[in-house]
This record gives C-alpha cells, structure tokens and sequence, in this order.
C-alpha cells in the first residue's frame, strides 16, 4: 500500500465517523443522563439506609416510651422487662457497656499508641509494608471467634490466678475486645504521627534529642487531637461490639461497676431478646429497640467527636 | 507488632488445638444435631456462600455506583455534602443496629421474613459503607491527567470512567470488596437480630428447577442460617463437647476469612505492580 | 501586523474579549488573538500568566472543574462555532481539537489501543479501519519504526520522549483541525525535547498548533507567531522574529532578553 493510498483510506474512515454522529449524539446525551441519574439514585440509597434505620428505631421507641416513661427508663436501677413485675432502668445495661469498654481501653490505649509511635518513628518501610497487613488480618477475625477466645481461652487463664473469678465475667470480655480495636487505633494514631511534618521531628534531632525523645515529646503531643479522635473512634467500636459480651460477660442485667462480675451490656440484651421468640409488637419487642436507639445515639455522640478531632489535626498543619 | 501477631497465632492454635480433631469429611456434609458428634456444618456453610451471593449481588453494584457518583459526578451542593456526611456516619453505627432495622423493615414491615433475602440484603447495607469508601480511595488513584487525557480526545464522562476510571482502579475496588465481603461472612449480631434459625437440619431450596424458567427463587424465602450463628450457637451451649464443634467451626470461618483476606493482599500487590502511575 | 504574512495565512481561530474566571478568581482579562491554520503559535510569559489558562480554554478543559465561567467568545473557523459558547457541547469541541499534556499522560493500555482510543469513542470498531488509523498516526508522530513490533505491549514501558510522542500519535489519530500543545518537552531530556520540536515543525503543515512554553528559545525555534501574556492579559502578539529581535513593548523586550521571569 502506497502512503497515498493510505491517505484516502484514511480520509474516508475519518468522514464516515464524523458522518455517523448526527442523530447518535441526541442519544449519547441522553445516555450520559440516563447513566448519572442511576449512579446519583445508588447513592442516594445510603440515605435511604439511615432513614429507615432512624425511622425503626424511632417509630418502635416511640411505642415504648408511651408505656414507659423517661423518667423511668433513665433513673430506675433495674432493667427487668421479661419479668411479671418488670423494671426498666436502663443504668443496669449502660454500665456493663461501659465497664467492658474502660478495660478494653486499658489494653487497646498502651498497645496501640506503641504500635503506631514504632510503625511511625522506628519500622523501616519494609517492615511497615508487611506490618499493616498482619494486623489488618487481626481486624479481620470474625467477632464470634474471639468471643470463643473469651470464653474458653481468657477467662480460664486468668482463672488460674483468680480462682474464684466467674465462668462469665466484663474483664476477660473486655479484655479481648480491647485486642479487637488495636488495629484500627493504631492505624488512626499512626497517620496523625505521620502527618506530623518532617521539619518537627528535624528540629528536635537537630537539638541532640534522642529518637524517643523526639516520639514522646515532639510527635506524640503534635498528634495528640489525631491520637485521641483514634481513641474516640475505638471506644465507639468497643460500645457496639456484640458478640464477644453476648458469649462472655453473661446475659444478666446487673448494675454493677466491678469487671469481675458477669453483666449484660446494651448489644448483649439486644442479643438475648432476639433469640428467644417474643412475640412482634409487644413491650419486650419494642424495648430492644428503645436499647438500640440509645446504643446509637452513645456511640454517634463519640463518632462526631472522633471526625471532628481528626478534622482538627489536619488543619494544623 | 510481634503482639499482634502473638494474639492471631493464639487464637489460630486454641482453635486448631479444640477444634482440628473435630474437623473431618462428616462434620462439613452433616446437619446440625443434638448430639455433638454426630453435628455437623452443611447448612451453615451452605448457607454462608448463599448469603454472601446475595450480599454482593446487591451491595457491589450499589456501592460503585456510589462511588462513581460522589467522585466524577457529584456537584458540589448540599445534596453531595448530605450523601458525603451519611456515608461517613453510617460507617460508625454498630452491626446490631443495622439488624434491628431489618428485622422492623424487612422482616416485619416488607414481610420479607426470616431468610435468605432478609439476611443478605441486611448484610449488604451493612457493608454499603465500606464498599463505598473502599472504591472511593481506589478511583481517586487514578491521576486527574488519565481523565483529562480521555475528555481532551472527546470522551464522555461515562466513557471516561468505563474506558479509564473503572478498569483502572479494579485493583484497589477488588481489594476493598473482598475485605468487606470478609467482614460479611463473619458478622453475627445483625443476623442474630433478624432471627437466624441455629438449627437447620434441610438444605434450602435449589435455585434451579426441572419447568421453565428453570430458576427457581423459591430459596431466597427459606429461613437460614450461616457458619457465625452456628458457631455461636455452639459456644453457648454448656457442654464441653459442643464447644470443640464450636473450635471446629471456628477454624473454618477463621481459615474463609483469612483466605479472603489474603486473597485481597494478593490482588492489591498484582495491580500494583502492573500501574505505576 | 505584517500585511504580507496576513494575506498568506488563514485564520482558524480567534479568541475576542476573552475572560475567565476561576470562581471568583479572573485569571484571563479580554484576550483578543488570531490563530492560524498551519502555523505554530507559541503562547510565553512567566508561570501564572495565565497561558495554559487560555490554551485550556480552547477545548473546554475547564469545564471539568465546578465554579469556572468564561466570558467573551473564541470562534473556530470555518463555521465559526463559538466554543466557549454555553450552548456549544464541549464534547463537540474536543472531538475537533487535540491536547497533549505537560507530562506525557498514555492510558495504562496497550500502544495500539491508546492511539486506537480516539476513534473507538467516535464508533470505529473495525480492526481494519483501525489498524490504518494508528498506523498512520504513529508514522506521523515519528514513533513508527520504534513500536512497529510492539504495537500491542504496554504503553508505559516506553520511555519519556517516546510516550510524549505516543500522545501526540494519540490526539493525531482522529485529524484534528487544532492541535493544542501545553509545555509539551518539559518533562523530558534535550534529545527527547530536540525530537518533539522536530515533530511539531513537520506537523504543522497538516494542522494549525497552538504551543504553551516558557522556554524562549523553544518558542523562538519553532513557532511562527509569539503571544506574551502577562498577569492575565496579553500584552504583546506579533509574528516570532519580531517578538524576538524587535518587541513594540518594553515588557515584552524584558521578558524575552531574560532581564524576569
């Protein structure tokens, strides 16, 4: 083929496209809107997701707070519904929730912040790159597991120095949930640390500070607001995290701050109503939800606090 | 680090330790029983794939939907600013509040009952969030240069994004969708919530059948149950035999979900190598 | 302007009043410029002048970003179409007019389907059809022989120069009646930036170029006409020796001897 003929050739398939796009162009358009109408109605199913969880929890709440009262449900110092004399104090609940979620505290804060002050100040990259992974595996592990892990792993171990520890109990509970959230605070605090600008951290080393005196006083405190939106964050998971309570800390309401003891939490009741049968519509159906709505409206308190901080730090610099 | 690590290897041997004796060709093709060693995880695991086909089915499309939507289409105006805050909260609400909401919607209100569909579409909102920012992150590493590249030869905004934005993020989407399928096949509450049966001793309905269409949808109304509930069905019983199928069972999910997981890790370090931007 | 070289050359754009705005922001005030049809003109002027602004306008590029407006009009000769007309579909505009970028930016795909695009989206799916387009294309962008045999291996194992060269392959492939080129060799070493100039002189018997450059003896080398803008405007338009040896502005004269920017 001659480069003259290829010209021709050319022109002619250059003209029969541009022929060919009258009409189609009509069609193209409205293609183009077709197709951003149904990306814009995915996204807007999320919505529809927190609409219908706001519009359940609050049309059953409203059915149980007809019965009873608020007054009732945040003062009385029992939370007994299924009983022939029932009480409903939700305290009972609140309190095992938060015993679980200090102790779980008590182990995710120290291991999490030496997590993140060694991925961010000392691990190479290297070792970085195959780190994360390993503990993103460990946020991976179904909850369920560890509620096993709980149950019959932690809970006889620390038998053994605790004989008279019970078989069920907030500690070991809390404990393993504290485990659970190690990965997802150091994470947090890591990127804070490590949004914390290089000419900082050169600042220090230049003034003859060592290595760790540079993490804990000139990185840690520059990250502190990124640090704590990470444990705000990680109490939030630890408050709705159900399924190592349900199978560890007992199902018994008790209004007790003592983690030796068994107590149910919110999401633990929660559970316990759901696998009996109670019958749609009655009192007891409805209190899992008033349960359910302060569960939610705790741990939103905490998950605006968390992005409100994490926004702060990224302004800082 | 060497912690982390420490806790998943004594998780992983308490496991093996309880459970890998329990762990045999009968235990996966038996059916629940009272007597622990004649029970069995058929319908669990059964049930689990099922469940996780309809979860994805419905929250994948969904998600990069979204996620196109609020990264190449979205205006900026209040409506994206609400989408954009809602993602972010719905991220945070607690599993268990997703299966009070579906057992009020879904079940009782769509009288959807206590099955199959119920369970998987719960799962899917569950994991609608993730989806959505997994994809996100992974469109956004696609250089505004690419987009404008295609749009400069005369591309529309979708052939851009099918052409460009999509094959190119694959990646990091696949990523993201297999971690959240992952913590899918692990979640219990929500499904505890919704009423899951613990003890199914029948296979549900086959999806195929002998008249046209030959689909048969009857399946997606049978009540269900999947690995997670069966395992906690085990632990909470008293008795020490039950709890070596709860190890066994354990070690299943436990090595489904590893596997997912290193299936992403896989697939991340892939795409990465094949496109440097 | 110079009668003689205005009865020779044909006018295939020419911007009137136009402004632009980022926002709030105006980052182009009243450029009023011809340009024309087989000439390289070459916009200079110190970083923020608003330069690739104004080529950026040229194809609607703008219109990716929320809150840009542009006021004035820009007619595309010979039907002259206002492209930054808000009826005109930008998509029509780009579809006439090719881009290659300051770095170069190939589609992570095979050489072949990069230069292929163009025509994909404009309905060409015959592998014959297509085979010819790229051919040529590539033949025009001086990569031919080095591809030939790897037509269909990625396009990022290609070196600098060569991927900028596939671009310009890539915005050549659908005939182009404009050709807009934003610093095109700044990414690239002397050899590879020696060859795109090369380039760029051969093309511009087919179509008109309009080149973004802050490097004057680029600009002096291979252009036909200069543009100085400066802080948004333009200050000076006049065919390339003048600008160079004999500038009407004393900025202009500043610019070009070196003495800012």
């Amino acid at each position: 083929m001659t480069p003259m003929d290829v010209d021709v050739l050319e022109a002619g398939i250059v003209k029969k496209v541009a022929e060919s796009s009258g009409i189609p162009r009509m069609w193209h358009q409205w293609k183009e809107k077709g197709i951003e109408l149904l990306l814009l109605i995915a996204a807007l199913t999320s919505v529809a997701i927190t609409i219908g969880i706001v519009g359940v929890l609050a049309y059953e709440s409203v059915l149980f707070f007809r019965q009873v009262s608020l007054v009732e449900f945040l003062t009385d110092r029992q939370w007994t519904p299924l009983f022939a004399e029932p009480h409903y104090g939700i305290l009972s609940l609140v309190s095992g929730t938060l015993v679980t979620t200090i102790v779980s505290l008590m182990v995710a804060v120290p291991m999490g912040s030496l997590i993140a002050i060694y991925l961010s100040e000392y691990a190479s990259r290297t070792i970085r790159e195959s780190v994360k992974p390993a503990l993103e595996l460990l946020s991976a592990v179904p909850t369920v597991v560890y509620g096993y892990f709980a149950l019959l792993f932690v809970t006889p171990m620390l038998q053994k120095v605790w004989p008279e520890l019970p078989g069920f109990n907030m500690l070991s509970a809390g404990l393993v949930i504290g485990i659970m959230i190690v990965p997802y605070v150091s994470s947090v605090s890591e990127d804070a640390m490590r949004a914390v600008p290089v000419h900082l951290r050169e600042g220090a080393f230049a003034l003859g500070a060592t290595r760790m005196q540079t993490a804990l006083r000139v990185v840690f405190p520059s990250a502190l607001s990124g640090i704590t939106a990470a444990y705000v964050l990680g109490v939030s998971r630890a408050i709705g995290e159900t399924m190592v309570v349900a199978i560890a800390a007992g199902m018994q309401p008790t209004l007790t701050w003592n983690p030796l003891e068994p107590a149910a939490t919110m999401t633990a009741y929660i559970v316990q109503v759901s696998l009996g049968d109670l019958p749609h519509g009655s009192i007891g159906y409805q209190t899992i939800f008033a349960t359910g709505l302060t569960l939610m409206l705790i741990t939103l308190v905490f998950n605006i606090a968390g992005h409100v901080l994490k926004k702060r730090y990224r302004q800082v610099y | 680090m060497s912690i982390a690590l420490l806790v998943l290897l004594a998780l992983l041997g308490q496991l093996i330790f309880d459970g890998l004796g329990r762990l045999s060709w009968q235990f996966l093709s038996s059916f629940p029983s009272r007597f622990p060693d004649q029970a069995g995880i058929l319908s669990a695991w059964v049930g689990t794939i099922l469940v996780m086909f309809l979860t994805a089915l419905t929250a994948i499309p969904l998600g990069i939907g979204a996620a196109i939507y609020l990264e190449e289409y979205a205006p900026k105006n209040w409506v994206t600013e609400l989408i954009e805050i809602n993602i972010a909260n719905l991220a945070g609400v607690p599993s268990i509040v997703y299966g009070l909401m579906a057992l009020g919607l879904l079940v009782y209100e769509l009288h959807l009952g206590q099955s199959f569909l119920t369970a998987g579409l719960t799962l899917a909102m569950l994991i609608l969030p993730m989806v959505i920012i997994a994809t996100r992150e992974a469109i956004r590493s696609v250089p505004p240069q690419i987009r404008e590249a295609a749009y400069a030869l005369g591309a529309t905004k979708w052939q851009t994004v099918r052409d460009h934005v999509v094959p190119y993020s694959m990646g990091g989407m696949l990523t993201g969708m297999i971690l959240a399928l992952s913590r899918a096949v692990g979640e219990t509450a929500p499904l505890i919530t919704v009423g899951a049966l613990s003890f199914i001793a029948f296979l549900p309905h086959p999806p195929w059948q002998a008249e046209f269409p030959f689909i048969s949808l009857q399946w997606l109304f049978d009540p269900f149950t999947v690995m997670p509930i069966q395992m906690f069905n085990w632990v909470s019983r008293p008795q020490e035999e039950f709890h070596v199928n709860a190890a066994a069972a354990g070690l299943v999910l436990l090595l489904m979900t590893l596997a997912m997981n290193a299936l992403a890790i896989i697939i991340r370090a892939r795409f990465r190598k094949r496109i440097h931007w | 302007m110079n009668a003689m070289a205005a009865s020779q050359d044909v006018l295939k754009a020419e911007s009137r009043a136009l402004s632009f705005y980022y926002g709030a922001a105006q980052a182009l005030h009243n450029v009023s410029l011809d340009l024309y049809d087989r000439r390289v003109t070459a916009l200079i002027g110190p970083s923020g002048c608003g330069k690739t602004t104004y080529l950026r306008c040229l194809n609607r590029m703008h219109d990716l970003y929320p809150g840009n407006r542009y006021e004035g009009e820009v007619l595309l000769y010979p039907d002259k179409v206002n492209i930054v007309g808000p009826g005109v579909d930008p998509i029509e505009i780009r579809m006439r007019i090719g881009m290659v970028f300051q770095k170069p930016n190939p589609f992570p795909k095979t050489i072949f389907e990069n230069v292929a695009y163009g025509m994909r989206i404009r309905g060409t799916s015959a592998r014959h059809d297509l085979d010819i387009v790229v051919e040529r294309a590539l033949r025009n962008a001086a990569l031919w022989a080095e591809v030939k045999d790897r037509l269909h291996g990625p396009a990022f194992n290609l070196s600098g120069g060569q991927q900028q060269r596939l671009c310009i392959a890539r915005a050549l492939a659908t005939d182009p009646e404009l050709l807009l080129f934003d610093e095109p060799t700044s990414a690239l070493d002397p050899t590879a930036t020696a060859r795109i100039e090369e380039l760029v002189t051969e093309l511009k018997e087919k179509v008109a170029i309009i080149m973004v450059t802050h490097n004057m003896q680029q600009a002096a080398r291979v252009s036909d006409y200069t543009a100085f803008m400066y802080e948004g405007r333009l200050v000076e338009y006049a065919r390339t020796e003048k600008m160079f040896t004999n500038p009407s502005v004393k900025l202009t004269e500043d610019y070009v001897t070196g003495r800012f920017g």
